[in-house]
């Protein structure tokens, strides 16, 4: 088996892990995530000194079961992603076809829509949005999923530009196929490798993004567990209690190391047609 | 019952862009061509690269809106056609089958989708993509592979039962075997042949192969910068061609003899480009027999016996 193999495998069972562990979250946790034990405040996790053995990772400033927590806050994170990966996904492909399938002055107008979208500034939206709306988990969303679909337009252009050319487009022409059925039977299956690298890419940054935003407050308000509340949170207590801000941290760059990992091993697979 | 096609003054000019602030290029890739394709029969168009054949398959085949004139077929305008039925009358087989046919779809696929563009769906599919696979030569279990599992003739013959499922009338070969292996060039253009008589095709075949075109075609058009030079039976063409370009480019054939090296056409160097037309014949600049008149005075074409030229000398 290659590397490139293995890490591919690395980031299906990570990825897969989380979202068990994010759909499963009530069935698994051994305390109630939001329950606050002010007796028990920052009890640090079982393996290490002064540990206690019903709290695994330990406890936070609010004598909350951290481990609970960190579960519960998977499921953020995975949502996050996924949601904004749907939302962004819809609006970028759909740009990108039309710029690219229909040429011209529709892709003159896409493009620039895609120059507009690339000048604004992100975080500076996401606050704007917040102090109007505010904080909310919907509200991430749709913001992330609003703002992140450069990427996808951009892709989806170039590649049904290229695809568009060939001969077996000019076929279904010919045989006098329907314009959807040619941009979604023939040219669809034929760039969604390219799509799926940056589905996962546009995944992992928005899980990213929304940790940021989280740490800003910004994002999802407290006391619902996002790691990125998590980190922001425990950067109080980060000098005597370090594992308050390392699991989080830890946790957010395992997902996302798994996410890419995967992305590329989904490519490889797709990417490559069938021989005999 | 076949076809007449009867191609009319037909122009595509392509506008190129050329930077924000210049005017875009012209491009006439085919400027000004008028043809009669006879029903039943295999009529060839030859010429170098970017003489503007490929681009009027395409526009026969209504893959581009010509920029003026019309293309009917018994009569009837193409241009003016829902693409559907023009689907029925008329279908392409392409020169690279590599990118003709989708690589993510199966063959049963691939070969049953000018019937789902006309509606037709299920076992009555099913039944004649099997019958059209075994007609060019292929098993029909093939059905279920995926090209990429297909060598190169296979999947010509694929590309040529798609073709044919609809029982188009018209059938439009650009440069159908180019692209193949010497050994397997014959058994598609036998293939092609024999289907052509079987099913009474009219075949449009496009090439820059002398000897492929002499083998099959009844009639040949020589194309030159968009413009039909020479337009002849294939007999009266190939033994006495009268276009000073068509010598040339029998001349240019190449021979089995060791030792004779390159044919060398007279036809120098330059390259014709649609973009920027020279004045007068079109030819002049390459033309070895070039006079003062051909300078200046635009040709038009003439008959010539059996025979319509473009050339004033001829």
């Amino acid at each position: 088996m290659s590397i490139r193999k293995i890490a591919a495998t690395i980031g299906a069972v990570i990825v897969l892990g989380v979202l068990l562990m994010a759909v499963f979250a009530p069935l698994i946790v051994p305390h109630d995530p939001f329950a606050q034990d002010l007796n028990l405040r920052l009890v640090p996790p079982s393996f290490m000194e002064g540990g206690r053995s019903d709290h695994f990772l330990g406890t936070d400033q609010l004598g909350r079961d951290y481990f609970s927590r960190l579960i519960y806050g998977s499921r953020i994170s995975m949502l996050i992603g996924l949601a904004t990966v749907i939302t962004s996904g819809l609006i970028g492909i759909t740009l990108g076809m039309l710029g690219g399938f229909i040429g011209g002055r529709a892709d003159m107008v896409v493009m620039f829509i895609i120059t507009c979208r690339l000048s604004i500034p992100l975080i500076l939206v996401a606050l704007a949005v917040v102090s109007l709306v505010g904080s909310s988990l919907t509200v991430v969303v749709m913001t992330l999923g609003l703002l992140l679909w450069e990427r996808f337009a951009v892709v989806t252009r170039t590649t049904v530009m290229q695809v568009r050319t060939l001969d077996y487009v000019a076929a279904a022409w010919a045989a006098g196929c329907s314009r959807s059925h040619i941009l979604l039977r023939e040219v669809l299956p034929n760039i969604v490798h390219h799509l799926v690298v940056v589905a996962t890419l546009e995944m992992a940054i928005a899980i990213l993004l929304e940790a940021a935003l989280s740490f800003l407050g910004l994002g999802v308000p407290p006391p619902l567990p996002s790691w990125g509340l998590m980190i922001s949170e425990a950067k109080d207590y980060m000098f005597f209690s370090p594992w308050v801000i390392m699991v989080p941290g830890v946790s957010l760059f395992v997902l996302v190391l798994g996410i890419n990992f995967l992305g590329d091993g989904l490519r490889d697979m797709l990417g490559a047609t069938r021989d005999a | 019952m076949s076809a007449t096609i009867e191609i009319r003054d037909v122009a595509k000019i392509f506008r190129q862009f050329s930077g924000m602030f210049s005017a875009p290029r012209m491009v006439r890739a085919v400027d000004g061509v008028s043809l009669t394709v006879p029903a039943g029969g295999c009529f060839g168009i030859v010429g170098e690269s970017g003489c503007g054949k490929s681009t009027l398959a395409r526009l026969i085949l209504g893959l581009h809106p010509a920029s003026s004139g019309d293309i009917l077929v018994d009569g009837r305008s193409l241009m003016a056609m829902p693409r559907r039925e023009r689907a029925r009358l008329i279908q392409p087989v392409f020169q690279d089958p590599f990118s003709s046919l989708n690589p993510r779809r199966t063959i049963h696929d691939i070969v049953g989708l000018p019937l789902a563009a006309q509606g037709i769906s299920g076992k009555e599919t099913t039944k004649r993509v099997h019958a059209m696979l075994e007609r060019v030569g292929l098993r029909s279990e093939m059905a279920g592979r995926l090209p990429a599992q297909l060598s190169g003739g296979q999947r010509q013959r694929v590309a040529i039962a798609r073709a044919l499922v609809l029982g188009p009338r018209i059938v439009v070969c650009d440069e159908p075997t180019s692209a193949l292996d010497v050994s397997v060039q014959a058994q598609i253009l036998n293939l092609l042949a024999e289907l052509r008589r079987d099913m009474g095709l009219t075949l449009v075949f496009i090439s820059h192969n002398l000897a492929v075109v002499e083998h099959i075609c009844d009639e040949v058009a020589v194309m030159y910068l968009g413009r039909v030079v020479e337009h002849a039976s294939t007999d009266a063409l190939f033994r006495a061609p009268t276009h000073p370009y068509t010598r040339a480019l029998l001349a240019s054939v190449l021979t089995p003899e060791p030792g004779l090296g390159i044919p060398d056409v007279g036809l120098g160097d330059s390259y014709p480009d649609p973009a920027n037309v020279p004045p007068g014949c079109r030819f002049h600049p390459r033309c070895p027999m070039v006079t003062d008149v051909c300078r200046t005075e635009i040709q038009v074409p003439r008959r010539v016996g059996e025979r319509v030229v473009e050339c004033m000398l001829a």
